[in-house]
């Protein structure tokens, strides 16, 4: 009896002795991220490592993860004072939306230690919705959509409606465009159709919003019904469909693009509408009355959004 | 109802009174756009004025069978197909230019000038009248494109064409993206001035 108990405490220590490297292993890198520079990746590591080995440029392996043959090459490796963790540093900017896939040699018992570094799925959602919106804006930084940008500015009334109207219109044709594109465009190499089929989305989308609203909410059609013919004059509301099929956006991405498209629209007519309503009082020389002046204010307003550029909050 | 204009006076009357660009303000994005050099200004131009001869010539031909309650989409779908046609010949001729205009070029389709054209012009009036209409339009387009793109090159690049005019850059400001909106402001206010100072010399005339 007793011999048993003995026989198993030893093999249970044994077994630990032989899982703790393994352990080890599993704990050793404690987190990583991307850098602030766009070319770094750090590392942090639960325990102090042997400095010449963690700084030894042959000792990684780094690659994005759908092209493993393509080996980014690094420039630099810095080991914090403590040596618990270590910043890599790249001789190109990262492709920071990509999974990137790094090996670490000798730096563990085990030899090879791979672990994968990549941003979260909702914070790359919420950059794509932030980009159209702000940084690419598509009025002031694209230079889309500019007829009914300064036809319905005048008033912020006008403004408010366009922009909603134009928000809703967007999201669901451009989804319409995706699931058009992904299903039956790309599938049956139909890609010469592209500007037919997604305009006469638009057209349709357009159709069926001013038939819905009709019989359903008589009152917001009266507000919102003027607008949805001039949706159609809107560059944007191509130009949306065209960027989702060139970048092979999934549907979620599709999603985020055109709201912020669509919001982004409404954000630029709003502030438009806004100059505009108090230029009506200012005293303005008669060769700029009307749509002079207002692209004038136009471009100041897109150099002040150049100063999006760069903003990146994930 | 057909229009008593010659067919002369349809041409001029696109290029100078209702120049899309700088009096009928339609089609503005690519004047603000891709009007950075003279280059550009002419092959989009071309773009648009074949597709706005051919979608005003087919909606002259088929007036009669197209019901009205359909009419804005099949304008829509008549553009998008000779817009898919100049598109797919520009990227096999000259991908070079192709490259540098874009996405402009398959975004003619959503260009106001040339729906508006088929809408109050193209859908009333005889074949002939809505080609040389059509001509008008194209050309005043183009050319409004072009003293755009010749404004801009020239203070900002010193250069005409590609070739070397002044020998240095008097004004880079032009030639940045956001300009643009600054260059068709103040080149509207000048031909806005030449009007009232022509109105006013006409009526000390008179």
């Amino acid at each position: 009896m007793r011999t048993n108990v003995m026989i198993k405490r030893i093999l249970l220590a044994l077994l630990l002795f032989c899982s703790l490297p393994a352990l080890a292993q599993a704990e050793l890198i404690t987190g990583k991220s991307f850098g602030e520079e766009g070319n770094e990746i750090i590392v942090n590591f639960a325990k102090a490592v042997d400095r010449t080995v963690a700084s030894s440029l042959d000792n990684y392996i780094v690659y994005e993860e759908p092209d493993p043959d393509i080996r980014l090459s690094l420039h630099q490796i810095e080991i914090a004072e403590d040596g618990r963790s270590a910043v890599l540093k790249f001789t190109e900017p990262l492709n920071t939306t990509q999974t990137h896939v790094v090996s670490v040699k000798n730096i563990t018992p085990s030899i090879l230690e791979t672990f994968k570094v990549s941003k979260s799925y909702l914070g790359y959602l919420l950059s794509i919705l932030i980009g159209a919106m702000l940084i690419n804006n598509f009025v002031f930084t694209k230079y889309l959509g500019l007829c009914v940008f300064f036809g319905t500015s005048k008033r912020m009334d006008t403004a408010k409606g366009m922009g909603i109207t134009f928000t809703i219109v967007i999201v669901v044709s451009a989804i319409m465009s995706w699931f058009f594109y992904q299903f039956f465009l790309k599938p049956f190499d139909l890609n010469f159709l592209q500007i037919v089929v997604f305009i006469g989305l638009v057209s349709l989308t357009v159709q069926a919003v001013d038939t819905v609203l009709r019989k359903v909410n008589p009152i917001l059609f009266n507000a919102f019904g003027v607008y949805l013919v001039l949706v159609i004059a809107n560059c944007i509301i191509i130009a949306v469909p065209l960027i989702l099929a060139d970048n092979e956006y999934n549907f979620y991405e599709s999603f985020m693009l055109s709201f912020g498209a669509g919001t982004g629209f409404l954000l630029a007519l709003y502030l438009m509408s806004a100059v505009r309503e108090r230029m009506e009082l200012a005293n303005i020389p008669p060769t700029f009355k009307g749509i002079p002046i207002a692209f004038v204010v136009a471009g100041q307003f897109a150099l002040s959004f150049l100063g999006f550029s760069g903003l990146s909050l994930f | 109802m057909a229009t008593d204009k010659s067919n002369f006076q349809l041409v001029v009357n696109g290029i100078l009174n209702e120049n899309p660009i700088f009096r009928l303000v339609l089609s503005m994005c690519p004047a603000v756009g891709i009007s950075t050099t003279v280059m550009n200004g002419f092959l989009l131009g071309i773009a648009v004025l074949f597709v706005q001869v051919f979608s005003s010539v087919t909606i002259a031909i088929f007036k009669n069978m197209i019901h009205p309650r359909i009419r804005i989409p099949t304008y829509t779908l008549t553009i998008a197909t000779w817009v898919t046609i100049i598109d797919m010949v520009l990227a096999a001729y000259l991908p070079e230019a192709y490259a540098r205009m874009g996405i402009f070029v398959k975004l003619i389709v959503a260009f106001a000038i040339i729906t508006m054209r088929l809408e109050m012009f193209a859908c009333k009036e005889s074949v002939t009248s809505s080609f040389w209409d059509g001509v008008g339009m194209g050309l005043g387009f183009m050319a409004g494109m072009m003293a755009l793109g010749f404004v801009r090159e020239l203070l900002g690049l010193g250069t005409v064409l590609g070739y070397d005019v002044l020998g240095f850059k008097p004004l880079l400001f032009f030639v940045l993206p956001f300009a643009g909106f600054f260059c068709v402001g103040l080149m509207m206010a000048f031909f806005n001035y030449i009007e009232i100072v022509y109105k006013r010399a006409k009526a000390i005339q008179g």
